[in-house]
C-alpha cells in the first residue's frame, strides 16, 4: 500500500515536466510573440524594428531556447513563476483576484452537480427502464448537450425579459460583499454545474445499478422502496467512488476550462485570462496557466488514486 | 392610522409635499444645468486594460481612459472643439513660433504642483520629451519618429521650454497636443526611467488610489490642482469589463455613466427607448478608418484594373446606410475624416472610382475591368483579416459579399490580432485590411500611411510612387490652406482612383451615449482626446 | 488513470451476435431503447438536411440583404434573418455541413488513433506502455479547451486544421479507454496461444485484438461526435473555428447575435437549439448503443 502510494507520488513529477515542456514549446511555435502583439496593435502605424528586438532583449527572447528553458525551470525550483510578459508585474499578483473568482465558480459548480447527480442517478435507477429513468437521462443528456455559453445568453436573456434584471457585470470579492458575490456567481455555476452534472448523473445510476444487482438485495425486492434503498447504503459507499472521481477530476478542469462561459457571463477568471495570455503571446503567464490547472488535475487524480487503493484492496496492479 | 384626523393631516402634508417638489423641478433646472455641481463619482467601464502605465510606451485607449485624469500634457487638443482639430494650452500658458519656424518656445502655468508636491518646472518638460524623442539605450519609445524633427529641447528657465527643429514643420503643434506625452517628473525620471510603468506620479486633476489586476482603477479629486476650482467631481472609477453587451447593460442599470469609446447605433438606440431623457447622446466622426491593402508585389493585384474594379464593386453609400446598426462605422469618406477642414466635399468625393452613386454603372465597370485584365468570372483569392471582432468583422462579411457580386469568390482567414501586421510585413498576403487611427485630424500624419514602401514600410499594399510621394511633400510644406486641399485632393485622386493603391472603407463613427447626470463633457474624432475629466461634472 | 476506465472482461460476449441482419438489428434496437431510436432519427435527419441543403435552403446562405437585416421570423424567413439579413434557416442548414463535416471527421481521426495507440500499447506493453501513458497522462492533464486553442493558433484556422485541433485532445482519451479493454483481451488464452503458434504481430493484432475492441471504438466514437460538434461551436464562438460568411452555428452565435440578443433573440435562440438538439441527438443514440454492446464501460 505505502509503497503503491509512493510509486505514484513520484509518477506525477515526470508527466508535469512533460506539460512543461510540451507548453513551453508549443507557445513558441506559435507564431508572434509579446513584443509583436504589444507594438504591432496600435494605430497601424510601422515600429522601428530596432525597438522591437530591444524589447525582445529586455525580456529575455533573444537567448537561445535552452536557455529561456533551463532560466523557466530554475525559478519554479524556486517556486517562482516569473514576471508576466505583457504587464511586468509579478504572475502570482496577476493571477491572485482571478483564481479567487474561478475557485469560487468551480466549487459552486461541483456542488451544483453532486446536488443534482446524485439523487436523480439513484431516483433512475431504482426506477430503471420506467418514464423517470427515461425523463432523468434525458435531462442530464440534454445537460451535456447545451453549450453553457448559450445557456449563459439565455439566462441572461431571461432576466432582461422577465424580471427586467442583470446580474452584477464586476467581480467583487465574498469577503467584501457576499449577497453581490453571489448574484453575479450563481448563475454560472448553475449553467456549468447542470452540464457536468450529466456524466456523474450516470455514473451513479450504473453504479446504483451494480449495487442492485448483487443478490440479497434482489431477494428484498418484495419490500418497499426505502427498503430496498437502506439496504443498499453500504453497498453504495464503495460504488459512489467513481462518482466522486468524475467530480472531482471535473473540479480540477473547472478551474481553468470555463473559457466560453467566463467570456458570456463577462468573468474576469482564469480561463479568460488564458484567453488572452495566449493571445498576447505572454509567454510567462501561459506557462503558469498551463501549470497551475495541469498541476490541479494531476493532484487530483493522485488523490483520487490514493483513496481508491485505500478503500479497495483489490487494487493491485500497475 | 387609526385617527382620521390624523389620515387627513398626512394626506394634506403629501400634498405640500409634492406640491413643493413640483416648484422646485419647474424652477431649478436652468439653473442647474448652467452651474456645475460638485462631488460624485464618475464611474465607466473601459473595454481594454493596459499592460503598464507609461503613455510614452502604451498604444491603448485602455491606457488613456483611466490614466489620463492624473497628468497634464504641454499642450491639448481644445477641449470643447468638436473637431479636434485645434492645438490648446494645458501647462503651457503661451507660445511664440519664430519666424523661420524653427523655434517655438512655451511659458508654463506657474504654480503647478506634482501630486507629492513638489513644484512643476522646465526641467520635468525636458526631461519628459527627452525620453520621448531621445530615449536613452535600453528604453522603448514608440514615438520618436513622429518627433524626428526636433533638434534639441532646451530648458532657459524654470518656466520656459524651447523646441528646436530641424525643418520647418505645420504639424508641430499638433504632435507636442498629442494625449500619449503625460509630463513627468524629471527626478523620479532621472532615478529610474521606467519608474512610470508602475508608478503614477503627475500634476493632472485626479490622484491614484489604486489598480486592481482585471478589475478597475480609481482615482480621487486633486485638491491642489492648479486651474482653480476644477475638477468638479470627488474621484472616479474605471471598471475594466470586455465585453460590449455588458458595458450597454451597466449603462443600462445605472451602474455606470459612460463608456468612452463607443458604441453602435443599435445599442444607441435599445439605451435610448429605455432610459429615454435619462440618456443623452453624443456622436462624431471617429478619426479611425479600415483600408484594405492590395499587394503589388502579388498577381493580379499588380494589374490597377484588377485593384479598381475591387473598389468599384463596393457600394459606400448603401453600407453607410445599413451597417452603422451593427458596426462602429458610417461616414463614406475618401483619405480625409468628413466634416473637418480637409475633406473632401461629398459631391467631388462622388467622382472617384467607388464613390460613384450608380452603384450598377460602377459594377458594370468592374467586371469589364476585370474582363480586360483577364480575371475569370469567379476568381478566387484569400482576404486577410485581423482577430479582432469590431468592426473587421462585419465589415469583411459586407465585402465579401459585395466582391462577391461582381464574380469573385473571396476567402476570409483570420490571424491573431498578435501575429497579424507581422504577417503583413512578409508580404505574402494577396488582399488584406489594414488600420489607421490617429489622436487629431492632421493630413502630415494621415497620410503618412501612404507613401512608398521604401520610405514607410507599413505601406502594405507595397507600392512605389513617386508622383504621391512628392504630391505628399507638397501638401505638407504648403502655407495656405486653398493650396494644401488642392494636393491634398490631387494625392487621394491617385491614390484612390488613378492607380487605385488603396482602398477605404467607411469612416468609423462614435457613438457615446451617456447617463443625462454626466456633464462637461464633449465628444471629439478622437477616443484617445479629452479624456482628463477635469471639466466633467455630475447633477446628482 | 486506470481508475476512469475500469477493465472489461466482456467486450467478446457484450457484442451482438453477428448473423442477423441489419434490418431486424435496428428493429430491435429501436424497441428495447427508445431515447436512442429517437436520438438516430434525428442524427438521420440532420445528415439528410446537410446533403440536401443546396435543394431545401430557401435563400442563398450567403445573400447580404440590408433591407431585412434583423427581421424576426415571419412567412418569408421562417427563422428571421441575421445582422446582414441572411436567412438564419438556410445558414442552420448549410451550417450542418459544417457540423457534421467537422464532427464526424474529428471523430473518426481522433477514435481511429486512439485505438492504434491504445491496441498498441496494451500488445506491445512494457516500456512502450509506459512511455505511451505517460504521453498520455500529459496531453489529457491539459485543458481540453486550451489544447485545441493553442492547435488553432499554430496552425492556422481553416476547416482541415480545426478537424486536426479538435483531433489531437481526443487521442488520448480514446487511448486510454482502448487500452484498458485491449489489456484484458491481450490475456485471453486463444492470443497467447496464437503467440506460441508463432504468428507475427501484426496478424494478432489484426485478427485477434482488433475485432475485439470494437465495441469500444464505436462507443468512443460516438461519444466524441456529440462533443467534437460542441467544441467546434465552441471554438467558432470565440472567433477561432471556421471563417465568415462561410456558414457555421457557432459563428452564428457570435458577435451581434450576443450583442442583439434582447431586440432580435432568434439570432441566438436557434443556432444554440441546432447545437443543442444535435448533440443531444447523438449523445441519446451514443449512450444507448454504448447500454446495448456494453453495459459495463460506464465512463468515457
Amino acid at each position: 500500500m505505502g509503497k503503491y502510494i509512493l510509486k505514484r507520488f513520484f509518477l506525477m513529477f515526470p508527466t508535469l515536466l512533460g506539460v512543461a515542456v510540451l507548453t513551453f514549446f508549443l507557445l513558441r511555435i506559435v507564431p508572434g510573440d509579446v513584443v509583436e502583439a504589444r507594438y504591432a496593435g496600435g494605430q497601424g502605424q510601422f515600429v522601428d524594428q530596432k525597438l522591437m528586438a530591444m524589447e525582445r532583449a529586455k525580456l529575455g527572447l533573444d537567448q537561445p531556447l535552452w536557455k529561456q528553458f533551463v532560466d523557466w525551470m530554475w525559478g519554479l525550483a524556486r517556486l517562482d513563476l516569473g514576471l508576466s510578459m505583457w504587464t511586468g508585474a509579478p504572475i502570482t499578483q496577476e493571477i491572485k483576484l482571478r483564481f479567487a473568482l474561478s475557485l469560487q465558480v468551480a466549487i459552486m459548480a461541483s456542488i451544483v452537480a453532486t446536488l443534482l447527480a446524485i439523487p436523480l442517478g439513484i431516483v433512475a435507477a431504482l426506477k430503471q427502464d420506467t418514464w423517470v429513468d427515461y425523463a432523468v437521462r434525458v435531462f442530464s443528456i440534454a445537460g451535456l448537450a447545451t453549450p453553457s455559453f448559450w445557456l449563459g445568453i439565455l439566462m441572461i436573456l431571461g432576466f432582461l425579459i422577465i424580471f427586467r434584471w442583470l446580474p452584477p457585470m464586476v467581480y467583487t470579492p465574498f469577503w467584501v460583499d457576499p449577497w453581490q458575490n453571489l448574484a453575479q456567481l450563481i448563475w454560472p455555476a448553475l449553467a456549468v454545474g447542470y452540464r457536468y452534472s450529466a456524466v456523474a448523473t450516470r455514473m451513479t445510476r450504473s453504479a446504483m445499478l451494480e449495487v442492485l444487482r448483487e443478490d440479497y438485495i434482489r431477494t428484498a425486492r418484495a419490500k418497499g422502496l426505502w427498503t430496498k434503498l437502506i439496504l443498499t447504503r453500504h453497498a453504495l459507499k464503495n460504488a459512489m467512488l467513481p462518482v466522486v472521481t468524475v467530480i472531482g477530476l471535473e473540479f480540477a478542469f473547472l478551474l481553468g476550462g470555463l473559457v466560453v462561459t467566463e467570456q458570456v457571463f463577462n468573468l474576469n477568471g482564469l480561463g479568460l485570462l488564458f484567453v488572452e495570455a495566449i493571445a498576447r503571446r505572454d509567454y510567462t503567464l501561459t506557462q503558469a496557466l498551463v501549470l497551475l490547472v495541469s498541476s490541479a488535475f494531476i493532484v487530483v487524480n493522485f488523490l483520487m488514486d490514493v483513496m481508491y487503493a485505500w478503500l479497495d484492496p483489490r487494487i493491485r496492479y500497475r | 392610522m387609526t385617527h382620521r384626523s390624523s389620515g387627513t393631516y398626512w394626506i394634506l402634508a403629501a400634498c405640500l409635499l409634492i406640491s413643493l417638489a413640483l416648484v422646485t423641478a419647474l424652477t431649478s433646472p436652468a439653473v442647474a444645468q448652467d452651474k456645475p455641481r460638485y462631488g460624485g463619482e464618475l464611474i465607466f467601464p473601459v473595454p481594454s486594460e493596459p499592460p503598464s502605465y507609461d503613455g510614452h510606451r502604451e498604444e491603448t485607449f485602455g491606457l488613456i481612459h483611466p490614466f489620463a485624469p492624473f497628468y497634464n500634457t504641454l499642450l491639448r487638443v481644445a477641449p470643447t472643439d468638436p473637431t479636434g482639430t485645434k492645438p490648446h494650452p494645458d501647462l503651457a500658458e503661451s507660445w511664440t513660433i519664430s519666424k523661420d519656424g524653427l523655434t517655438y518656445t512655451f511659458k508654463l502655468r506657474r504654480g503647478v504642483k506634482f501630486h507629492d508636491g513638489s513644484e512643476l518646472t522646465s526641467k520635468d518638460v525636458k526631461a519628459t520629451y527627452d525620453k520621448i524623442i531621445f530615449p536613452p539605450a535600453g528604453v522603448g519609445s514608440t514615438r520618436k519618429e513622429q518627433y524626428a524633427v526636433v533638434e534639441v529641447v532646451e530648458a532657459p528657465d524654470p518656466s520656459t521650454v524651447r523646441f528646436r527643429l530641424k525643418w520647418p514643420s505645420a504639424a508641430f503643434l499638433a504632435s507636442l497636443s498629442s494625449p500619449w506625452n503625460f509630463i513627468y517628473k524629471a527626478d523620479l525620471l532621472a532615478k529610474d526611467i521606467h519608474w512610470f510603468e508602475k508608478n503614477v506620479m503627475g500634476t493632472g486633476p485626479f490622484i491614484f488610489v489604486e489598480h486592481v489586476k482585471g478589475s478597475h482603477v480609481v482615482g480621487k479629486k486633486n485638491p491642489n490642482y492648479w486651474d482653480k476650482g476644477k475638477p468638479y467631481l470627488d474621484g472616479f472609477r474605471a471598471l475594466f469589463v470586455k465585453d460590449t453587451a455588458a458595458q450597454v447593460a451597466m449603462i443600462r442599470g445605472g451602474r455606470a455613466h459612460i463608456q468612452f469609446r463607443s458604441f453602435t447605433s443599435a445599442h444607441r438606440d435599445s439605451l435610448v427607448a429605455i432610459l429615454k431623457d435619462k440618456i443623452t447622446v453624443q456622436e462624431s466622426p471617429w478619426d479611425c478608418i479600415l483600408l484594405v491593402a492590395m499587394n503589388h508585389d502579388k498577381k493580379p493585384f499588380d494589374d490597377k484594373r484588377v485593384r479598381r474594379a475591387l473598389t468599384l464593386a463596393i457600394d459606400r453609400y448603401a453600407g453607410s446606410q445599413a451597417l452603422p446598426k451593427i458596426a462602429i462605422v458610417k461616414e463614406v469618406a475618401g483619405v480625409v475624416v468628413p466634416g473637418t477642414p480637409y475633406a473632401t466635399p461629398p459631391d467631388e468625393l462622388a467622382k472617384l472610382a467607388g464613390y460613384w452613386k450608380d452603384i450598377n454603372a460602377s459594377r458594370a465597370e468592374a467586371k469589364r475591368l476585370l474582363r480586360e485584365a483577364g480575371v475569370p468570372d469567379g476568381f478566387s483569392f484569400t482576404f486577410k483579416n485581423r482577430g479582432i471582432p469590431m468592426p473587421y468583422e462585419p465589415l469583411a462579411v459586407w465585402m465579401i459579399d459585395q466582391w462577391r457580386q461582381i464574380g469573385l469568390n473571396v476567402k476570409q482567414e483570420v490571424i491573431e490580432a498578435a501575429a497579424y501586421f507581422a504577417s503583413l510585413r512578409k508580404g505574402e498576403h494577396e488582399v488584406a485590411m489594414d488600420f489607421q487611427c490617429g489622436y487629431i485630424v492632421e493630413p502630415d500624419l494621415d497620410l503618412y500611411k501612404f507613401v512608398s514602401v521604401d520610405k514607410n514600410p507599413a505601406n502594405y499594399s507595397r507600392y512605389k510612387d513617386s508622383v504621391l510621394d512628392a504630391l505628399y511633400l507638397k501638401q505638407s510644406r504648403a502655407v495656405d490652406l486653398e493650396e494644401r486641399k488642392k494636393y491634398i485632393r490631387a494625392f487621394e485622386k491617385r491614390l484612390l482612383d488613378e492607380e487605385a493603391h488603396y482602398m477605404m472603407t467607411l469612416q468609423w463613427h462614435r457613438i457615446v451615449p451617456h447617463s443625462s447626470k454626466v456633464k462637461g463633457w464633449q465628444v471629439t474624432p478622437s477616443h484617445y482626446l479629452n479624456n482628463t475629466l477635469d471639466a466633467v461634472w455630475l447633477t446628482e | 488513470m486506470a481508475i476512469n476506465t475500469p477493465p472489461i472482461d466482456a467486450v467478446a460476449e457484450a457484442l451482438p451476435a453477428p448473423h442477423r441482419g441489419w434490418a431486424a438489428v435496428a428493429r430491435d434496437f429501436a424497441r428495447r431503447r427508445p431515447l436512442g431510436a429517437a436520438g438516430a432519427v434525428v442524427v438521420a435527419l440532420m445528415i439528410a438536411a446537410a446533403l440536401t441543403a443546396t435543394l431545401i435552403a430557401p435563400y442563398d446562405p450567403l445573400g447580404v440583404d440590408f433591407g431585412a437585416m434583423m427581421a424576426p421570423p415571419s412567412a418569408t424567413h421562417w427563422l428571421g434573418t441575421d445582422a446582414f439579413g441572411r436567412d438564419v434557416l438556410s445558414r442552420l442548414l448549410y451550417g450542418s455541413r459544417t457540423a457534421l463535416l467537422v464532427g464526424f471527421g474529428a471523430a473518426f481521426f481522433g477514435a481511429t488513433a486512439g485505438v492504434i495507440l491504445g491496441v498498441g500499447s496494451a500488445y506491445f506493453g512494457g516500456r512502450v506502455d509506459l512511455y505511451l501513458q505517460r504521453l498520455m497522462d500529459i496531453f489529457i492533464s491539459f485543458p481540453l479547451i486550451i489544447l485545441a486553442l493553442a492547435m488553432v493558433a499554430i496552425l492556422g484556422n481553416n476547416l482541415p486544421n480545426l478537424i486536426t485541433a479538435i483531433t489531437i485532445p481526443m487521442i488520448p482519451r480514446c487511448a486510454l479507454v482502448i487500452r484498458s479493454s485491449a489489456l484484458a483481451i491481450r490475456e485471453m488464452p486463444y492470443v497467447d496461444a496464437a503467440r506460441a503458434a508463432g504468428f507475427g504481430h501484426a496478424r494478432i493484432i489484426l485478427r485477434h485484438m482488433l475485432p475485439n475492441v470494437m465495441a469500444p471504438y464505436l462507443i468512443m466514437l460516438s461519444a466524441f461526435l456529440g462533443q467534437a460538434i460542441l467544441l467546434e461551436a465552441s471554438l467558432s464562438f470565440l472567433g477561432l473555428g471556421v471563417q465568415e460568411p462561410i456558414a457555421a452555428w457557432g459563428l452564428m452565435l457570435r458577435g451581434a447575435a450576443v450583442d442583439f440578443a434582447e431586440t432580435a433573440p432568434w439570432m441566438a435562440i436557434f443556432p444554440g437549439l441546432a447545437i443543442s438538439l444535435s448533440v443531444f441527438a447523438f449523445n441519446l443514440f451514443g449512450d444507448s448503443l454504448r447500454d446495448a454492446l456494453d453495459p459495463k464501460l460506464r465512463t468515457l
